[in-house]
């Protein structure tokens, strides 16, 4: 396939849905008139019958970003996902997909466009009984006319993937609930889909084996990096696979931000009540509440320095870096006494007397740091890849981090 | 009491008529190619049937019950059911009757899948059909039989006309239930991966509808087994025609003879054609 990005429009984003409205009932446009479009959804629905289903939709999905569609029952999460795809039809407005505008294709061009361009995964996994997993997972290629050697391969290697080899000569019903949805993700798979998009695809299953899935969609997803479009209306799930949320109700877009936005900001009191139960320990990262340390040492400027800008500081240990600003380890000031009394006074603090300590990074959420925070007896030195020291983190500022938030929610 | 105003009087009787003479004039070219084809359907099922000696067919019979059906005493009772009906004397006749049913459960098929099919993709030809097929149902069988009679003669045809309009319905209704109540989601995803149309009926829709459909050809036959009788009053050989004799002349033992043979009929073929219609899980 050619450089896709070439075709995108001028914001680079692979999915571009610009004022979509969908409108169930007779004569739909109708309710796009002036006197009527603002009305609310009850109002639009006792004046017409129509079924408002989605108001005005903007938003802008990246590629390789997995985008979480959130909401209760109604409210148009799963229309919008179905338009993408034109499963259902938009009243008005234009999705464009790597720069094709899909609202203004016809029959055979959308048959084309579905084939090459999505695999779709369904809640209650939408596989075909009367065949085996073999043939559920080639389905796709089948479709496509593909020759029978050609997409058993595929699809065996797609259901390898998914843990399900040895089950080829399965039906559907003989397998569990957990099971069949990854047979249903293996034959979304096997298309070699730009974007696969899931509509709840794990809310049918029970709470276990969805943390199962949800991990290992996610170790998928570090593999594949495609654009996953991900329908949910559970918060935990959002917050755990998210790049990005969009948060909607009665058929409006409410918010749309990272997982860390929604929840430290929500939007409106509709939102706030949706993350009520959201531990931000669950979304905020070391990253994100870091601070710079206190007391530096810099492995260079020798001993004797250090020692003097750790008894200024009243402290008895610190942090101790090279010029490339890479965290060498902790030095006490025991330690740094006894070298400068027996030694011939090094220029350079030396690597030997420095302890080695727990590190972490970045992206790594709150809760994760709970266990290594308790064992640390100093802050926690945040690095990238490379051993650069980021900055340190308290049981403090994790703390501080954490309570104003629940204030705000249990009020 | 209030009679009801008889100046207000629509000439429906009187517009029937018209058209059915009007038929007769100048549509006679039509009906009788029609009734050549299925005259031609018929009597190759009755060749087919009457040219396979009984030894034969009755352990074919067995092997139906025991290989469709999965149970050895199902084998037996049906090879004792048509030994039965051969001893009557009625061997000949049953396979007439048969090749008749067969031959209009073949028409009711060829006609009633895709009406059917029709049906559950669009609603408008839904709410068409139904009052049609109500009225195939229940208006009494004799209201279209004389009209046939007009149309195509004495004999065979008429009456495959007339068991193919009571017995039809069934799978037309059923084969629409099917598909209407295939998984929503098994469509849609056949859907969001590209299938056509036709990709969606034939991978999807059918397959799923199957059991549905195969009760509703299941019905079909039992009905059109259940014409046999009416349409023997307008010349078609068979069972039927032996129950209208015996009845006419009284002959309590007879009628019951041949009653019995249909009811055993039915029976086998009821059976076999119920067997269709259960899974078969692997």
């Amino acid at each position: 396939m050619s450089d896709i990005s070439n075709n995108n429009g001028p914001s680079g984003a692979q999915i571009i849905i610009k004022d979509l409205w969908k409108v169930f009932g007779r004569d739909p446009k109708r309710v796009l008139r002036k006197e009527l479009r603002e009305k609310s959804k009850d109002e639009i629905q006792k004046k017409t019958g129509c079924i408002l289903a989605m108001r005005n939709i903007n938003l802008e999905i990246q590629k390789g970003q997995f985008y979480i569609l959130m909401g209760l029952s109604g409210s148009g999460k799963s229309t919008l996902i179905r338009n993408l795809i034109r499963l259902v039809n938009p009243t008005s407005g234009n999705i464009t997909i790597n720069g094709e505008n899909i609202t203004k294709m016809n029959h055979d061009q959308l048959l084309q466009f579905r084939r090459k361009t999505f695999g779709m995964v369904f809640q209650h996994y939408g596989l075909l009984p009367h065949l085996t997993v073999l043939d559920n997972a080639a389905y796709g290629l089948k479709v496509r006319g593909l020759p029978k050697g050609e997409r058993y391969a595929k699809a065996m290697e797609t259901l390898e993937t998914v843990g399900l080899k040895g089950w080829e000569d399965y039906y559907p019903v003989s397998l569990s609930g957990g099971m069949q949805q990854r047979v249903g993700l293996a034959r979304a798979l096997t298309n070699e889909p730009e974007i696969l998009l899931m509509d709840e695809p794990f809310s049918g299953l029970d709470p276990l084996i969805r943390r199962q899935m949800q991990d290992e969609l996610v170790e998928l997803q570090d593999k594949l990096q495609k654009t996953i479009v991900f329908v949910t209306h559970d918060l935990h799930e959002a917050l755990k696979l998210g790049d990005r949320i969009a948060i909607m109700r009665n058929g409006e877009l409410v918010q749309e931000g990272t997982p860390e936005e929604i929840v430290t900001k929500p939007a409106d009191a509709y939102v706030e009540e949706f993350v009520r139960d959201a531990s931000p320990a669950k979304v905020l990262t070391a990253g994100s509440i870091m601070e710079p340390p206190k007391v530096l040492l810099y492995a260079w400027e020798g001993p004797k320095t250090a020692l003097t800008l750790l008894r200024s500081n009243k402290r008895n240990a610190a942090f101790v870096v090279d010029k490339n600003h890479i965290l060498l380890g902790v030095a006490y000031d025991k330690a740094l006494e006894k070298l400068l009394e027996e030694q011939k006074k090094p220029d350079k603090i030396p690597q030997a007397i420095l302890k080695k300590i727990t590190t972490t990074t970045e992206d790594t959420i709150l809760e994760d740091l709970f266990p290594i925070i308790k064992a640390a007896p100093y802050p926690l030195p945040v690095v990238d890849e490379k051993g650069k020291l980021m900055g340190v983190v308290t049981t403090d500022q994790i703390f501080e981090s954490i309570s104003p938030l629940e204030g705000v929610n249990h009020d | 009491m209030i009679d009801f105003p008889n100046f207000f009087n629509l000439p429906v009787a009187e517009g029937v008529d018209a058209a059915m003479s009007w038929m007769l004039r100048n549509m006679s070219g039509v009906f009788d190619a029609i009734g050549f084809v299925i005259l031609l359907v018929v009597m190759a099922f009755e060749k087919i049937f009457l040219f396979i000696p009984w030894f034969i067919m009755i352990p074919l019979a067995g092997l139906a019950g025991w290989k469709l059906v999965g149970k050895w005493k199902t084998a037996i009772s049906f090879m004792v059911m048509l030994l039965l009906v051969g001893t009557f004397g009625y061997w000949e006749l049953a396979m007439i009757t048969i090749s008749l049913v067969i031959a209009s459960v073949f028409f009711s098929l060829l006609m009633g899948i895709p009406l059917g099919i029709a049906m559950a993709r669009n609603d408008r030809v839904e709410n068409i059909l139904k009052p049609i097929l109500d009225a195939m149902q229940t208006m009494p069988s004799f209201v279209y039989l004389i009209p046939a009679l007009m149309l195509f003669g004495m004999g065979k045809v008429p009456a495959m006309i007339a068991t193919i309009i009571y017995a039809v319905p069934p799978v037309i209704r059923l084969t629409n239930v099917g598909i209407r109540t295939v998984d929503p989601e098994a469509v849609e995803a056949s859907m969001a991966f590209g299938a056509t149309p036709k990709q969606v009926l034939f991978d999807v829709q059918l397959p799923l509808a199957k059991p549905s459909i195969m009760v509703g050809i299941n019905q079909t036959t039992m009905m059109a087994l259940a014409m046999v009788v009416i349409g023997s009053m307008i010349g078609a050989k068979g069972l039927g025609m032996e129950v209208l004799l015996a009845i006419n002349r009284i002959e309590v033992g007879r009628g019951f003879e041949a009653g019995l043979s249909i009811v055993f009929l039915a029976i086998i073929v009821d059976r076999i054609t119920y067997s269709f219609s259960q899974k078969k899980e692997k």
